[in-house]
């Protein structure tokens, strides 16, 4: 099958491997219509994460067409249309158990600390990902749904990672009626993020990025205030001054690792690899945040430290919380949103790239050419 | 400012935001809000049909952290360790939990042995390795690459010239410690 294939920092291609296998009889095997390329993705792209091998198939987010089911699977067939949600879990464990999806400690050999996900190197399980005509999809019971036949590939594609995750920081914020939220970073799970503050209440919404496209788009898609980078000295006494001195009563941090704004702390971590990731827009949310706020972190950082103003989180009295998001929770409500026309998470999607041609789709997105928000990615089939 | 009770809240109105907002409040009530509480305390059907999964077939040479007592049931089987970079990372992963950021840095390291061995092995094949189509700058003609960087407030350029070097920099290194070597041996021949 073909399928796109890590071959070291920046540098991907699209070559011939084997087609996956039933390994496990919960198994299925999925023929993937469409991908997309994650904002996370781009920090494997640029040797972040650690193990990351050659020869790895990146992609967590994936729509496809059932192929095979392995022997004990009982709600999928061939064929049926499917969305498979990034987090791979078991579902019995103890945290799968507590509703902690993305916290599963049965799929993972390399690390306890983070759960399975599929092409997200060998620190997250060792699973080939979706930007390949087939993948192997375990627990076929537990991840994937059935897509209902009133809904589009564009938003069943946003709905495997980037907008539930965008969702599920509004939760994890836990807004208030008229509160004032602060979103850092306008790419989808920001964008996704904002857009859900509204549905728990926000009064304000305000979104912090330094490319203008982006900001229009938290305008027009998020009803968000925006705020450019290069138009403030200080981001942080901007928050202050919008919020008349108080500060934001939650703050979504929707960057992570590769946050820009401070070119010592992008270039030490993002470039010479010397931290987990940047800490900018984590030290921004923790400073921007009131006393007694919350602090929701979506933004995806590597297992290294990173330098974290952790004592003004002490002192201020802030909540953090933090997840990678338990997607099929988020679902039947988010199905819901979209079916009342109170969201389509599809209209983040700006460019369809064929797999052939992925290596220009991710030096796209890397280099934010070309107003890329978000880019899907494209097989044989559809 | 809050140097007084009151909440200086600019916000508009609930009846304003529901009227301007598709879906305004629609989660305003927690039970609306499938993860909250995160970890909830009525286990939810999560579609497993087993108390503990099957054990997908194990060939024995499949690494784990330590902090594992066994191979959980399922795991990832692309990219078995190999080479050189397959003993750094399995020291990595024997030797050290996850706490110790030797592990991590190890795992970086067996990250850059093994991308600079298959660059390498890939010379002796029918597709060597081309940073040029692998790379992704020829997309660079057709995505706007003047209108996409400037006047746009972006504040990464300061450092993305960097990115050329990442990726071009151990090459030219290496193209040059060969050369030095060569004249040097030249000169001493």
């Amino acid at each position: 099958m073909r399928a796109m294939t890590y071959r070291g920092p920046y540098k991907v291609r699209v070559e011939n491997k084997p087609e996956p296998k039933i390994e496990h009889p919960n198994d299925a095997i999925v023929r993937v219509t469409r991908a997309a390329i994650c904002g996370s993705d781009l920090h494997l792209y640029h040797g972040l994460i650690p193990d990351t091998r050659i020869g790895h198939t990146f992609g967590h987010e994936i729509v496809g067409v059932v192929e095979e089911v392995g022997s004990s699977v009982t709600s999928l067939s061939r064929g049926d249309r499917v969305m498979v949600p990034f987090n791979i879990s078991c579902g019995s464990c103890y945290f799968c158990a507590r509703g902690l999806l993305s916290n599963c400690h049965n799929v993972n050999p390399n690390a306890t600390a983070i759960g399975g996900i599929y092409g997200y190197s060998h620190s997250a399980g060792g699973y080939d990902g979706g930007q390949a005509e087939l993948v192997r999809v375990p627990f076929a019971d537990v991840g994937p749904s059935i897509i209902p036949e009133w809904l589009g590939d564009d938003d069943a594609l946003m709905l495997t990672d980037a907008f539930s995750t965008g969702y599920f920081g509004a939760q994890l914020g836990e807004i208030a009626e008229r509160e004032t939220v602060l979103v850092l970073g306008a790419g989808p799970v920001g964008l996704a993020a904002a857009r859900s503050a509204w549905f728990m209440g926000a009064g304000r919404v305000i979104v912090v990025d330094h490319l203008d496209y982006r900001l229009e788009k938290a305008r027009s898609f998020a009803y968000a205030e925006t705020v450019a980078i290069r138009d403030h000295r200080d981001i942080v006494v901007e928050m202050k001054r919008l919020t008349d001195g108080l500060g934001a009563d939650v703050v979504i941090d929707a960057v992570g690792a590769e946050a820009d704004g401070s070119a010592l702390q992008h270039i030490t971590s993002a470039k010479l690899k010397l931290q987990g990731g940047s800490p900018v827009a984590l030290n921004w949310a923790i400073d921007s945040a009131r006393k007694g706020g919350r602090v929701a972190v979506l933004g995806a950082y590597g297992p290294l430290p990173s330098a974290i103003r952790f004592g003004d989180a002490m002192n201020k009295g802030l909540t953090i919380r933090a997840n990678q998001a338990p997607v099929k929770r988020q679902w039947p409500r988010l199905l819901e949103h979209i079916r009342n026309d109170d969201v389509h998470p599809g209209e983040l999607l700006t460019h369809r790239i064929p797999l052939e041609h992925i290596a220009e789709g991710y030096h796209m997105f890397s280099a934010k050419l070309d107003d890329c928000i978000k880019p899907a990615i494209i097989t044989g089939m559809e | 400012m809050p140097y007084r009770a009151e909440h200086p809240n600019r916000a508009p109105s609930s009846d304003a935001l529901r009227a301007r907002i598709p879906g305004w409040g629609a989660d305003l009530d927690a039970a609306q809000r499938p993860s909250w509480p995160m970890e909830t305390t009525a286990p939810e059907r999560t579609g497993a049909h087993w108390d503990f999964p099957e054990r997908q077939h194990d060939h024995g040479r499949r690494e784990r952290s330590i902090e594992h007592e066994t191979l959980p049931p399922v795991f990832g089987t692309a990219q078995p360790l190999h080479g050189v970079s397959g003993v750094i990372r399995r020291t990595a992963y024997r030797r050290f939990g996850e706490g110790k950021n030797v592990r991590w840095l190890l795992l970086v390291l067996g990250d850059r042995v093994e991308a600079v061995g298959a660059h390498l092995r890939s010379l002796a094949t029918l597709r060597p390795d081309n940073p040029i189509t692998q790379t992704g700058v020829l997309s660079e003609v057709r995505r706007h690459p003047v209108r996409s960087r400037r006047g746009h407030g972006r504040v990464d350029l300061r450092h993305a010239w960097l990115d050329p070097l990442i990726v071009a920099g151990p090459w030219l290194l290496g193209v040059g410690v060969v050369v030095s070597l060569l004249t040097r041996g030249r000169r001493h021949g």
